[in-house]
């Protein structure tokens, strides 16, 4: 049992250590919010998971946590992303599409 | 507002904060649960208002089943578009795509459309950026279609198909 949690605990680790790595490497602000909060989702819940099946005393405990933290993750995520859109963050060269303009329009439509 | 109403708000509140308390001690001790009554009676009567202004709909054996459903599918979406986005980022030459697309939705409660929008934030690869009436702007990071009815499908029906159902005003 303490082996599965270790494992599980690792597995998240590495999740997390994805996203760091996602932080520095993707082009620009929208995708490193994808990166920088997406993977640590999967990564915090796999890591908390882990060290409560390693300390079963704790398991409910981490559970609660962890599902804190899934309800609360997008929350900060989105207000970054809607800030940046806001304040003019233009995308990078690599985009395919934007559909800002369009939804502008339809929000002065009324 | 009714005194029935808020009895429900009061009990489905007070339920909610003993199970919290149950988790967070994780002892069936007297004194623990008897302080941890109390402490939830007494939020309870003072937040039960607030709960109701969430709009949240009745309890039904239907609506808690098509829950459950839902939450096992939005695990697994997780999951699916976790090791989809660690992909792209360990790869030498980055696969990405990224851009903005709007999608439609048919919800109209808030706390349904707020659920959506969260939900599509959590899976890994899409998140939402801004949402108005029925549209919902989404951040995509590889885009696969930019047409409006499309997108929908891939990006929003598979959680909406559940809300919808959820949050239907007369289930029967």
């Amino acid at each position: 049992m303490h082996l599965f949690g270790v494992i599980i605990t690792g597995i998240g680790t590495i999740f997390l250590f994805l996203g760091n790595l996602g932080i520095l490497r993707l082009p620009d602000v929208y995708n490193r919010v994808q990166a920088g909060t997406k993977c640590t989702t999967l990564g915090a819940f796999l890591t908390i998971i882990g060290v409560g099946i390693m300390q079963p005393a704790w398991f409910w405990k981490a559970l609660l946590i962890a599902v804190f933290i899934l309800v609360t993750n997008p929350i900060p995520s989105h207000a970054i992303a809607r800030a940046s859109r806001k304040s003019g963050v233009p995308l990078c060269d690599r985009s395919v599409v934007d559909k800002t303009r369009e939804f502008e329009e339809y929000e002065e439509k009324g | 507002m009714s005194i029935k109403n808020r009895a429900k708000s009061f009990l489905y509140l007070f339920l909610f904060l003993v199970l919290i308390w149950l988790c967070l001690t994780s002892t069936f001790n007297r004194q623990e649960l008897f302080s941890g009554i109390f402490i939830s009676l007494v939020l309870a009567l003072f937040f039960n208002e607030s709960y109701l202004r969430l709009g949240l709909p009745p309890l039904t054996l239907k609506r808690f089943a098509f829950f459950i459903v839902y939450v096992i599918v939005l695990l697994k979406e997780i999951i699916k578009a976790n090791f989809d986005v660690a992909y792209r980022i360990i790869h030498p030459k980055m696969p990405i795509k990224p851009g903005i697309v709007l999608i439609k939705t048919e919800l109209k409660s808030d706390i349904a459309k707020m659920i959506l929008a969260n939900s599509i934030t959590l899976t890994p690869g899409t998140f939402t950026l801004d949402i108005l009436r029925d549209k919902i702007l989404v951040h995509w990071i590889n885009v696969k279609t930019e047409d409006i009815d499309e997108a929908t499908k891939i990006i929003g029906e598979r959680f909406e198909r559940y809300l919808r159902v959820i949050f239907a005003r007369n289930l029967h």
